[in-house]
């Protein structure tokens, strides 16, 4: 049995629409549509798709804050609405759109408020904060009020205050969300961490795809409330990325090279990409065919980006359509 | 054509009809107010009948008086805000001002455009309900003819004004206070007890009454209700009654100006 | 509220609840004007009140029968429950603020009851001012009024604080529902629990037939006036049967009851909103 089970899983949302000054519309938005998967406790599982794909519904019925409108999700064996204060317990959750610490307080007086939450003994608690502390660098501003403390920081600090109860399972949605390079690499290093020696089991929904790449080792993508891919990262690059582009540097402006196998995609100047695809032909074929016909100054190969690849998935379907 | 502050009429015209269309917006909140004066306005009602089945005047008025008086006062809290600061305060708390500082309009009558609209709004949906409500219950009054109704909308219009001036300069003190809801809050009860939304005036003892007297708050609602009662229908006494109105509006206005100059100084110099 | 299995105990709870009070007294505390002013203001609204009533007295000796300090009674009494249930109940007013703004989430993410949680965290000490000035009342008035005062009329006035600050309460969560439901109803909430704070100051025999049934099943009436009856000696020239006097507190646990039900099916209708 998985730790987190859910069964062809929906949620609506009645929405009412203005139409003209008076009337009102009813409106049935289905956000999640049959959404089924299970995750193995220890997992780090990126949950990702286009905006409004239902990702932070998912979450939230995976919390117990919403309910299903049908469909049964299971989390560590419970029914994650009914038995919601329990549940929560066990797993740590971070919105990044939303703070969940004590806006006036410091972060110390908001780990302590929690402790008393979560019932947690005061050595334990101790203990496990200074170990945060140290990983995350939180030691210099642990008394600031979180009001003046900077997107990084509190999104530290909210980190630190999802896990200080030790909970199995952790919830990411978007916790990446305005974090510079630094601060970004820094928080996947400390997630790693969190799955591989706690073995805290994380689900994590995020836009910028290369927080997946480095972190998750199963990618879920998520469109129009349906999972349209699961599987791991590099699966999904051979299946949908099949495609590279040559670039290639001519003497000066010229018409659209026409080769064999490849399409030009872009002229700019003497520069023009060639797409091809990678069951086709080669890259060497394609240079020399070229370079029989025209000067070639310089080349590069440009590898299939995670980005256009799930680009690819979100329009329903492989890139190879187009 | 005419120009306020640097800034055509028609502008401000724009400005009342931008702030009534919002404020359509907030349907809920609007049908919730007046169900809520509504049933205030019944509560108070049956308190005045016990009261009155042991006199039969109270200060002039009779029991009809009163609850009318009640009606019209619950339909008038709404419209005339007492309760709270112009959205202004926000605005000066958070320091957005300064960029309404240099618009080349006058602040004052801005903000006068917004209120205005704000409240054609409120007459209609939150003013009017709560009378019509209790009139089917109660036996109510209504202005004794037409010049009596010319009479209240003058007196009513001069009453929004001068409230608007008092929020208005109230308001101001955000640029020197950091917190001032609690104030406003506090002034809006001594506002609300002076101007006769919690008794009409005239069941006060004469020492209250006196000091009610000297504030400005019976020109924004026991002057139009008294006005709206028909108890001034002779000319030279609605005159007098706006003239009174008319002098607390000249007088606030003014204090309204002297702050906001005075503040603006104070952004100039210290940056806000 | 208690939650089902797996939850704290009332002990931990009181202690959560202590220490999130802890917390927002702090807070506010860095804004020492507004915490004032707000307390100043809120004794101030319940002072004049009671000098509205002082000022009807002035024009009549009495009210349906009613002298001035046996109002006052009536006054003090429940003003004090409306006042206690404004300090410690109230905050649930604040869901239908933390509803539209979505942030009602984090309350549900906690191994404690989300009322407990928005009751600690809203918590305002500010509110306190109408708790003192409810006691100045009601002191007087039980220095005032006609009673030869014995251990059963001592113990009545106690309970009916109690319970009308169970049944304010009650209400206040009730109301404080609707959120779930229509976000903006909140102010047909105040109409309820202010209105319901303004009704209980007045005897309510001088309401009309369909009002007192109203506030008989609401149950405002046994906030304090049924109760203030017998202490009184007086009867409801209505004809309410004088058990009523005795049924607050079992009345006080239907209120609590339903106001439960509706806010634990309220939660399951929270819909968030789109992040
Ligand atoms: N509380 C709500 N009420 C109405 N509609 C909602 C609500 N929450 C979500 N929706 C709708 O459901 C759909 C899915 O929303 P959701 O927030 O789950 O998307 P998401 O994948 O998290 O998107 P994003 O990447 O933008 O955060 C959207 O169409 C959204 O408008
Ligand atoms: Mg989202």
């Amino acid at each position: 049995m998985g730790l987190i089970e859910l069964d062809g899983v929906e949620r609506d949302f009645v929405v009412h629409r203005r139409v003209g000054r008076v009337r009102r519309h009813r409106d049935v938005v289905r956000a999640v549509d049959g959404v089924s998967f299970t995750v193995e406790a220890g997992e780090m599982v990126g949950y990702i798709g286009p905006n409004g794909a239902g990702k932070s519904t998912t979450i939230k019925m995976l919390t117990g804050i919403l309910v299903p409108t049908a469909g049964s999700v299971r989390v560590a064996g419970l029914d994650p609405q009914r038995s919601r204060t329990e549940l929560a317990m066990r797993i740590g959750v971070v919105f990044g759109q939303r703070n969940q610490l004590w806006w006036d307080l410091p972060l110390r007086d908001s780990f302590e408020l929690l402790r008393h939450m979560y019932r947690v003994p005061a050595d334990l608690h101790r203990r496990r904060l200074a170990e945060f502390v140290e990983l995350l660098d939180l030691g210099s501003f642990l008394d600031t009020p979180v009001r003046q403390l900077s997107l990084g920081q509190k999104m530290r600090g909210e980190i630190t205050a999802a896990l200080l109860h030790g909970p199995s399972i952790l919830y990411l949605d978007e916790p990446t969300i305005g974090l510079d390079v630094v601060s970004k690499s820094r928080a996947r290093e400390f997630l790693a961490r969190v799955n591989r020696e706690l073995g805290v089991t994380v689900v994590l929904t995020t836009h910028d795809l290369s927080d997946v790449e480095r972190l998750c080792s199963r990618l879920m993508v998520i469109d129009h409330g349906r999972v349209v891919y699961d599987g791991t990262v590099d699966d999904l690059k051979a299946r949908h990325g099949q495609y590279r582009t040559l670039v290639v540097d001519l003497e000066g402006p010229a018409e659209p090279l026409v080769v064999d196998g490849a399409e030009v995609v872009r002229v700019d100047g003497p520069r023009q990409w060639l797409r091809f695809h990678r069951d086709r032909t080669t890259a060497a074929q394609l240079i020399a065919a070229i370079a029989s016909t025209t000067a070639v100054v310089d080349l590069t190969i440009e590898e299939p980006l995670i980005e256009d690849v799930i680009a690819g998935v979100y329009v329903g379907g492989a890139p190879d359509r187009t | 054509m005419a120009h306020v502050g640097g800034a055509p009429l028609s502008l401000y015209w724009a400005v009342a009809r931008r702030s009534f269309r919002r404020y359509s917006t907030y349907r809920g909140a609007t049908f919730a107010g007046a169900f809520t004066n509504t049933v205030f306005g019944f509560i108070q009602a049956y308190v005045l009948l016990a009261v009155f089945r042991r006199r039969d005047t109270i200060g002039g008025l009779d029991v009809v008086d009163a609850v009318t008086f009640t009606f019209v006062t619950q339909g008038l809290l709404a419209i005339v805000a007492a309760f709270g600061p112009l959205e202004l305060a926000d605005r000066i708390t958070s320091g957005d001002v300064v960029s309404d500082l240099y618009r080349p309009l006058d602040l004052q009558s801005w903000w006068l455009a917004q209120d205005i609209g704000r409240a054609g709004f409120q007459l209609m949906f939150r003013g009017i309900p709560p009378f019509a409500v209790g009139a089917v219950a109660f036996h109510l009054r209504l202005p004794a003819g037409p010049s009596v109704w010319a009479g209240f909308a003058v007196s009513l219009s001069l009453a929004l004004a001068v409230g608007f001036a008092w929020r208005f300069a109230m308001s101001l003190s955000a640029f020197w206070l950091l917190e001032v809801r609690g104030l406003v809050q506090l002034m809006g009860l001594v506002f609300m007890f002076f101007a006769g939304f919690i008794l009409p005036l005239p069941f006060f003892p004469p020492a209250l009454r006196d000091v009610a007297n000297v504030l400005p708050f019976a020109a924004v609602v026991e002057l139009p209700v008294e006005v709206f009662l028909s108890k001034h229908r002779a000319l030279p006494d609605l005159l007098g009654v706006v003239a009174h109105q008319a002098a607390w509006l000249a007088v606030l206005v003014g204090t309204g100006r002297v702050v906001m100059v005075r503040a603006w100084r104070r952004v100039v110099v210290q940056g806000g | 509220m208690v939650e089902t299995h797996g939850g704290p105990t009332v002990a931990e709870q009181a202690v959560i609840w202590r220490r999130l009070v802890g917390a927002r007294i702090r807070a506010d505390w860095q804004y020492r004007t507004s915490f004032i002013t707000f307390m100043v203001s809120q004794f101030v609204a319940g002072f004049l009140d009671i000098v509205a009533i002082v000022i009807l007295f002035s024009n009549v000796d009495r009210l349906a029968g009613w002298s001035v300090a046996e109002v006052a009674l009536l006054y003090g009494t429940s003003n004090l429950s409306f006042a206690l249930s404004d300090v410690f109940v109230s905050e649930a007013e604040f869901a239908a603020h933390h509803i539209r703004a979505g942030s009602f989430d984090r309350f549900l993410l906690r191994p404690v009851g989300p009322l407990l949680l928005l009751c600690g965290q809203e918590f305002a000490l500010r509110r306190a001012g109408k708790v003192v000035q409810s006691v100045l009342v009601l002191a007087v008035a039980l220095t005032q009024v006609p009673v030869d005062w014995d251990l059963p009329k001592a113990a009545m006035v106690v309970t009916m604080v109690a319970v009308g600050f169970v049944i304010f309460g009650g209400l206040w969560v009730l109301t404080s529902s609707i959120a779930f439901w229509a976000v903006e109803a909140r102010e047909v909430a105040n109409s309820v629990t202010y209105g319901g704070n303004f009704v209980t100051h007045y005897p309510l025999e001088i309401f009309s037939g369909w009002l007192r049934r109203l506030v008989t099943v609401v149950p405002l009436a046994f906030v304090s006036y049924q109760p203030t009856l017998w202490v009184l000696g007086r009867r409801d020239p209505h004809g309410s049967p004088a058990w009523f006097a005795f049924a607050g507190p079992l009345v006080a646990l239907a209120t609590v009851l339903v106001a439960r039900a509706v806010w634990f099916s309220g939660i399951r209708h929270y819909r968030s909103t789109g992040s």
